[in-house]
């Protein structure tokens, strides 16, 4: 059967006078105008499914894994927040890139964090910006931490249960001083001081409950955030590549460092000498 | 123009939307009502009308909670009122639920405006015949007093009336609002009442005031405690006469 039945996509009738870009756009992707609110795939139950739907004409599964495994983290502190992530993208066994850039700029006052369906991340974080300036233009205030990550979860519950895959951290610094949400796709939302998010999380939380305290200094709290998530990258064979740190500060977000984790590796070998 | 007021979705050939300006015309039937802003407090009073025998008094009321934070006062079509308070009330709790912050006074305004704006761009339905009298404070405490009218636009005030004779209370107003004025509750309230005793009765029966202090604490001022202030201003208002009358005898002399 032709592709277009197994996708469910009707022909369009010949002989029409519209313009074929503008209507191949509407018709089959509906999306791109209502970026929002996005349709569903068209089975049941699509959390559940989307396995089942990837089989090939002599009925085998194609394997289809999504890039998952990580390691992000963000934790306040005296000078702000600070995240810092890896940029290794895995699907199963197969290293699908190792300079993913795990930190979204939402605007110069929010980021946020990726872990889970790389996709869905970026995908809705970007919608996230879209209603933040929105916030701003018609308020005439920025927003604050609290209501985009409530945008952001708010999202993320409308599709529950739907197969969405996202663990993401929004940071910012607002009116009330520096905010830290951890937003996923169960619908759960909860502030916090010091989160870890991802594969590798369980190393990045050893290095990090260690070290932590709110009165870091600027330079101490890099160390940490970096020196945390190299340890994780040493042990968790999904996460790896570029480690980079981020700084929310009173003044907005600055990028404080970007380095290989292996020269992080070979840096703190010598130190330990 | 008589063809042009039937459907409001349209204009008149020279450019008047007749349905809006009915809707306004409704708004000078009601009763007056006026909105002080003060240093630390905002006033709302009201006239109230005098009730039938077997009424029970406190049945109408023109005064309403939005929020925590937030005062109304309206003049025109009580029923039509109703509905708009409601769409507020429920509007400000969807704010605090998505935004984890109360309603600024300036947005719950906006909300309210876009409100009324839409009815007059809406078939088969006609313009909300009030206009309203918004007030309160911000979360930084910064106090407030917003109009909207039937055409759905608004604008933030220091002083305010709507309503019936609304014009003479306004430049009562504008002749003695000064900052020094409203530096402290008393002198607000007293400015507020002494505005509205310029066109209603006197009497402090015929008057509901509230008042809201920084700390979003309402309260409705007892009759008594109007009386008071009555008094005082009717006290003042005599002597002020008396001295007049003295001046110019003095110098016809």
């Amino acid at each position: 059967p032709p592709l277009a039945d197994i996708c469910g996509f009707q022909t369009p009738k010949p002989g029409g006078l519209v313009s074929s870009l503008d209507h191949d756009n509407e018709e089959y992707c509906g999306n791109f105008s209502a970026n929002s609110t996005i349709s569903l795939p068209p089975f049941a139950n699509p959390g559940t499914n989307l396995g089942r739907v990837l089989k090939d004409e002599s009925g085998n599964d194609i394997p289809m894994n999504f890039d998952h495994g990580t390691t992000t983290l963000g934790f306040k502190y005296q000078g702000g927040v600070l995240l810092a992530v890896d940029s290794r993208a895995t699907g199963g066994m197969y290293i699908g890139s190792g300079s993913v850039k795990k930190i979204i700029e939402i605007n110069r006052y929010l980021l946020g964090t990726m872990a889970g369906g790389a996709a869905d991340c970026t995908y809705w974080e970007r919608v996230l910006s879209k209603q933040c300036r929105l916030y701003e233009l018609r308020n005439r205030e920025r927003i604050s931490v609290a209501a985009a990550s409530k945008i952001l979860s708010n999202i993320a519950y409308n599709y529950k249960g739907m197969g969405l895959s996202m663990g993401v951290m929004v940071a910012g610094y607002d009116k009330r001083g520096p905010g830290l949400y951890y937003v996923d796709s169960d619908g759960e939302r909860t502030p916090g001081n010091c989160f870890s998010v991802g594969s590798g999380s369980i190393y990045a939380y050893g290095v990090l409950d260690a070290g932590y305290r709110h009165d870091l200094t600027d330079e101490e709290a890099y160390d940490l955030g970096r020196r945390a998530i190299y340890h994780a990258t040493f042990r968790d064979a999904a996460s790896g590549g570029i480690v980079r740190v981020y700084h929310m500060k009173p003044t907005g977000f600055e990028v404080i460092s970007e380095q290989d984790c292996k020269e992080l590796h070979y840096m703190y070998a010598a130190e330990k000498q | 123009m008589s063809g042009y007021d039937r459907a409001i979705t349209m204009f008149s050939p020279d450019g008047h939307l007749f349905q809006v300006e009915y809707a306004q015309e409704a708004v000078k039937k009601g009763s007056t009502a006026v909105g002080v802003r003060g240093n630390n407090v905002v006033v709302l009073g009201v006239e109230k009308k005098a009730v039938a025998k077997l009424q029970e008094d406190r049945t109408v009321r023109k005064i309403c909670q939005l929020d925590d934070h937030v005062l109304m006062a309206f003049a025109g079509l009580t029923a039509d009122a109703r509905v708009l308070i409601k769409q507020a009330r429920v509007e400000c709790q969807s704010h605090k639920l998505t935004v984890e912050d109360p309603v600024t006074l300036e947005y719950i305004t906006r909300y309210v405006a876009s409100l009324k704006q839409r009815y007059t761009q809406s078939n088969g339905r006609r313009p909300f015949g009030i206009s309203c009298l918004i007030t309160g404070f911000d979360n930084d405490k910064t106090p407030r007093l917003y109009q909207t009218d039937p055409s759905g636009t608004y604008h933030e005030w220091k002083a305010n009336a709507i309503g019936r004779n609304a014009k003479t209370v306004r430049e009562f107003l504008e002749k003695n609002y000064t900052p020094e004025n409203v530096a402290t509750e008393e002198q607000t309230v007293k400015l507020a009442i002494k505005a509205l005793l310029e066109v209603v009765q006197s009497g402090g029966k015929n008057l509901e005031v509230a008042i809201m202090r920084e700390d979003s604490k309402l309260s409705m001022l007892e009759v008594s405690e109007i009386e008071k202030v009555v008094a005082v201003v009717e006290k003042e208002k005599e002597e002020e006469a008396a001295t007049k009358k003295k001046e110019s005898k003095s110098e016809s002399k």
